[in-house]
């Protein structure tokens, strides 16, 4: 296996300053792409992002310069953009870091965003899960309105946008971005149904951009060193890095920025340090609990938005959870789904009552009295709420399972010999 | 206790303008200072006056988010991460680790009201899996020890108060 190394793009100035003093920020090369957004243009700016190719890393991998463009053309008094660091995926934590080790590049981010798409007002929603960093933030937040990267007339602009930070209360859906909205209305967080969409009707039914923490940062890299440099890495379907989250039975578990087209076996064996106490791979699931099923036989796939789709998954939140042959895989699963039995938030059908015959299923499962019927109904309850869900939650929470069928046939053939048996 | 639940309800109401918009944060402030660490009946029945909303929505909302409670709990708040990756990283012996140490299972509160030890949904450490939280504060790679040691510095903290 050749020599992997991280590469560090996005991740430039970790370590490279003190985290929490916006001087040092400064010192370090900060606010400088702001300064040439303020005295070249927006549209100057927009084009850099176009041409960076840069996909939205929240999940859905939307361009995100389209997105900016977009959200540019919705005319209203009062925009708001507010960056999602509710990261609740199992298994990611890689915003956390963008959160404590840069979190001026974020605000930076937030800022240029906000002057790109003429939005006065910015939110950055944060888990409550990350309590502990968010005094960290405000006092990055009350730092830039002290030296006037925020509020009114920016570094005499004329240009004036207003931020804080709003904590989250233990909500995975909340991700989402209506159900963003909803819970930031003092609502429980509910996605609601489309269209209109949130860039047109979100907070308070104004226009609102919800934009992924990384994706921000990234925005800011990519002014900083230009699309050519962001294109040097990665492949032509998937330009630029990518922060991963390596958790699970590796001896190094970590945030890693790599370029796409890694494959997992690199990211597993190089970058983590290879399998814990070196026992066998078994799977990886590859961005968050609702992400793909990836046996390690096939660890040659590239890390990449295009190999990922022709194995039935996606790049996600960019979590691989790695597990050895000690973590049988119809127990991992039920983990999975009693996450979304739990997260469903129950607005829409397919997703509430296809958990809970989920939930059946897999408690037969663990009994030993699951049959082969069970298995069908299984099938059909996963194939309906995969096309019939309001939310993105309840539609890709059918690929771990769909995955695990197609790559680990053989393991559910319990359901066969729990028949069996039950027969004599 | 009524009055007192009345003033602190109006205080922080106040702070938040009366404007409904703010339920989460103000539900997330009044509980903190709450005795039982949780939004009772009848803070509800006042927040929903204040706020000029249903109670049906007060309540809708604290059950809804897993940060808030409509039951009584202990000051400490000590959740064991099940999901993906620490299951897959031996979170059990850290349950049994817990559940001796503070002498209740999961989904109880100590007898003296200090304790509630529960399950969480992922808390962002898996990279120091298994992992719990305890109030605001993330731990990982603990051994029967340590947990030992972490029980009794809260124990201590919480006998100062
Ligand atoms: C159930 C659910 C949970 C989500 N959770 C997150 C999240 O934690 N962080 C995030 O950035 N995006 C999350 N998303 C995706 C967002 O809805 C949205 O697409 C994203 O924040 C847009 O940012 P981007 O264009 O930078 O990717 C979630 C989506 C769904 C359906
Ligand atoms: S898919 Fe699930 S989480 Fe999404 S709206 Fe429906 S019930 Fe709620
Ligand atoms: S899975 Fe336990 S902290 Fe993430």
């Amino acid at each position: 296996m050749k020599q992997v190394h991280e590469v560090h793009f996005i991740t430039e100035l970790f370590g490279k300053y003190d985290g929490s003093s916006l001087q040092s920020y400064l010192e370090a090369g900060g606010f400088k792409p702001l300064q040439q957004l303020l005295a070249g243009g927006s549209e100057k700016i927009l084009k850099e992002i176009d041409e960076s190719g840069l996909q939205g890393r929240g999940g859905a991998a939307y361009p995100t310069g389209r997105k900016l463009r977009q959200f540019l053309s919705e005319k209203a008094p009062r925009k708001f953009v507010v960056c999602n660091a509710d990261e609740g995926e199992p298994g990611t934590f890689k915003d956390r870091e963008l959160l404590r080790r840069n979190i001026y590049q974020v605000i930076e981010g937030m800022i240029i965003t906000a002057v790109c798409t003429q939005a006065g007002e910015g939110i950055i929603y944060v888990r409550e899960e990350y309590t502990n960093i968010h005094d960290h933030i405000e006092q990055a937040i009350e730092s830039c309105y002290q030296h006037n990267y925020l509020g009114k007339n920016i570094l005499g602009s004329g240009f004036s946008f207003e931020l804080r930070l709003f904590s989250g209360a233990g909500s995975y859906v909340c991700g989402e971005g209506f159900a963003m909205c909803e819970s930031m209305e003092g609502k429980s967080g509910r996605p609601r149904t489309k269209p209109p969409y949130v860039k047109q009707a979100g907070f308070l039914n104004l226009p609102t951009l919800v934009i992924n923490t990384e994706t921000l940062s990234a925005i800011v890299s990519i002014i900083r060193h230009g699309a050519h440099e962001f294109r040097k890495y990665g492949t032509a379907e998937s330009p630029g890095t990518k922060l991963i989250s390596v958790s699970g039975k590796v001896e190094r578990p970590g945030v890693y920025e790599i370029p796409f087209g890694l494959t997992i076996n690199e990211i597993v064996n190089g970058l983590a340090g290879g399998m814990k106490n070196g026992k066998k791979g078994n799977f990886v699931q590859i961005g968050g609990a609702s992400g793909g099923i990836l046996p390690a036989r096939l660890w040659d796939t590239k890390y990449t938005y295009e190999d990922f789709s022709r194995a039935g998954m996606s790049v996600g939140s960019g979590a691989i959870v790695v597990a050895d042959t000690e973590t049988k895989l119809l127990d991992y699963l039920k983990v999975v789904q009693d996450f979304f039995n739990h997260e469903s938030c129950g607005k829409c059908t397919p997703c509430r009552e296809g958990n809970r015959q989920l939930r059946i299923i897999f408690d037969k499962i663990a009994a030993g009295t699951a049959t082969a019927e069970d298995f069908y109904r299984m099938e059909i309850v996963l194939d309906v709420m995969g096309s019939t869900s309001l939310c993105g939650s309840g539609k890709t929470e059918v690929v771990p399972f769909n995955t695990a069928i197609k790559y680990f046939p053989e393991e559910f053939a319990v359901f066969a010999e729990f028949e069996k048996r039950a027969v004599i | 206790m009524s009055k007192e639940l009345e003033l602190l309800t109006d205080q922080v109401c106040a702070g938040y303008g009366y404007d409904p918009v703010n339920l989460l944060p103000i539900l997330q402030e009044i509980q903190q200072r709450s005795e039982g660490n949780y939004i009772s009946e009848e803070a509800a029945r006042i927040i929903a006056r204040k706020l000029n909303i249903t109670e049906s929505r007060v309540y809708d909302v604290v059950t809804y988010f897993s940060a808030l409670s409509a039951v009584p709990r202990g000051d400490v708040i000590v959740q064991i991460c099940n999901s993906t990756t620490c299951s897959i990283c031996d979170n059990r012996e850290l349950v049994t680790w817990f559940e001796d140490e503070l002498g209740v299972k999961v989904g109880e509160t100590t007898p003296d009201n200090k304790f509630t030890l529960i399950y969480t949904h992922c808390i962002g450490a898996c990279d120091i899996a298994p992992a719990v939280r305890i109030n605001h504060d993330v731990y990982g790679g603990l051994t029967r020890e340590k947990v030992r040691e972490l029980v009794a510095s809260y124990r201590a903290k919480e006998a100062v108060k």
